[in-house]
């Protein structure tokens, strides 16, 4: 982090790129523009179109690696079309998936948040604390504190984990609810 | 039920709950459980290839039925939200066997009994719909896979150790493990009629004794609990008192 310290002399980009991706590499987690910047000591501006870069770079070499962003930073990871061969190297299996109730209980509360259970109830017609309990326990919800109405229930929402397992930049990236109006009644 | 299909994993395109009828008056149900009743009420309707915007309401209130009492023969404990469903149902059928006018409101309007439904409906499958999106976006996602744990210091703090670091831990377990088993734990049993005697002894030949120093003196918990039994005992019977000069001072067994 003496990086700031040092002589100032303008680094090329494409030493920037290469930073950005060696940090990309090593970062357990998406890591953000903000912390790239920070390492780099340079602005933020700069280190993003530094990895947009990156991430444009990788698309047109077409290789077995993406960069691309995810829950609020960037990730380096394999391509979907190679998952047979990355599985049967690491011999795991996809996890197990959700049940139908967990799944609507959790897009209720994406896109409702942040919400509480007797609201999810209106929507799904259905208690919900099972489904509920079995999001908290897979971290992909959170409490998200009290609503100041009658009897103060617990409001939820999502959590980043839930972005990282859906693959979402951010919540924005979910198509808006409404779109889904279109599918109906045909 | 809710219960029991959170045991269960579901896949959208294979799993859906499915009921056949195999003749009028026998439905059979297929697989799984449904979400919740507003997702039997979808799925009765799009077997029965109504509009959603027109429920022949008698028509699903049967078979609607006709599914909660198959549960039920079954012993499939329903939720209580299914139930709730049922009576709503037959209320919204009463309702539309009623002449209309009577549900007019001041202007006039016609309220459609079964529009909260159909609204509930709607809103419903919108998320229904969004689940299943999420569920596209999941399975998408478990095919891609992010570089694994890099190992450092934070991750795996024994990194730094060696061959003879652990060989130095293994000798000091070694010697506690030796001193362990040479110490031989003697109990030292004092009765309180050795404490009241050494007491007294104590006490009758310097006058008074400080009590803070006695028990200083003592090692054991054992020996402390007797010796506190035993200034009780000596100053009940022996013709000795208690003096403490200052409140939390020191405590002074005197001969009187």
């Amino acid at each position: 982090m003496d990086l700031e310290n040092e002589e100032k002399k303008p680094r090329e980009i494409s030493e920037i790129v290469a930073i950005v991706e060696a940090l990309i590499f090593v970062a357990d987690e998406p890591i953000t523009v903000k912390n790239l910047a920070e390492v780099l000591g340079e602005d933020r501006e700069f280190v993003q179109s530094a990895v947009e870069h990156l991430r444009d770079e990788y698309d047109e070499r077409d290789g077995g690696l993406q960069i691309r962003a995810l829950a609020g930073g960037w990730q380096i990871s394999t391509k979907t079309q190679y998952h047979e061969e990355v599985r049967a190297f690491l011999k795991t299996r996809p996890n197990a998936k959700l049940s139908l109730a967990a799944l609507e209980t959790l897009s209720v509360i994406a896109y409702k948040q942040p919400v509480t259970v007797p609201e999810i109830l209106e929507i799904r017609g259905v208690q919900s604390a099972s489904a509920i309990k079995t999001l908290l326990d897979k971290r992909l919800i959170v409490a998200k504190g009290r609503k100041e109405t009658v009897g103060r229930p617990m409001m939820y929402g999502t959590s980043k984990d839930f972005l990282l397992q859906f693959g979402l930049k951010d919540l924005s990236e979910l198509p808006s609810i409404e779109d889904f109006e279109d599918l109906l009644g045909q | 039920m809710e219960q029991q299909s959170e045991q269960l994993t579901f896949d959208f395109y294979t799993e859906t709950p499915h009921i056949s009828a195999e003749s009028p008056d026998e439905i059979k149900l297929e697989l799984g459980a449904f979400a919740g009743p507003l997702d039997l009420l979808l799925y009765l309707i799009k077997q029965e290839k109504a509009n959603i915007f027109d429920i022949p309401i008698a028509k699903i209130t049967d078979e609607y039925l006709k599914y909660i009492r198959l549960m039920k023969s079954l012993d499939i404990s329903l939720a209580g939200d299914f139930i709730v469903m049922s009576a709503t149902l037959i209320e919204i059928k009463s309702k539309m066997l009623l002449p209309r006018e009577i549900f007019a409101d001041a202007a006039g309007e016609i309220e459609d009994p079964r529009r909260e439904l159909v609204d509930r409906l709607l809103e419903y499958e919108k998320f229904k719909a969004a689940a299943q999106m999420l569920y596209e976006r999941s399975t998408v996602e478990q095919a891609v896979f992010p570089r694994g744990k890099i190992e450092s210091d934070e991750t795996n703090a024994e990194t730094n150790a060696t061959v003879f670091d652990i060989l130095t831990v293994f000798q000091k377990i070694l010697a506690r493990h030796k001193e362990e088993v040479q110490m031989e734990i003697e109990r030292e049993e004092v009765s309180l009629a050795d404490m009241l005697k050494l007491m007294k002894q104590r006490i009758f030949t310097a006058k008074e004794l400080n009590l803070l120093d006695f028990f200083a003196e003592i090692r054991t918990r054992r020996e402390l609990v007797t010796a506190f039994i035993a200034i009780l005992e000596i100053v009940r019977t022996e013709s000795v008192k208690l003096t403490q000069d200052v409140t939390f001072g020191a405590i002074t067994l005197k001969k009187v």
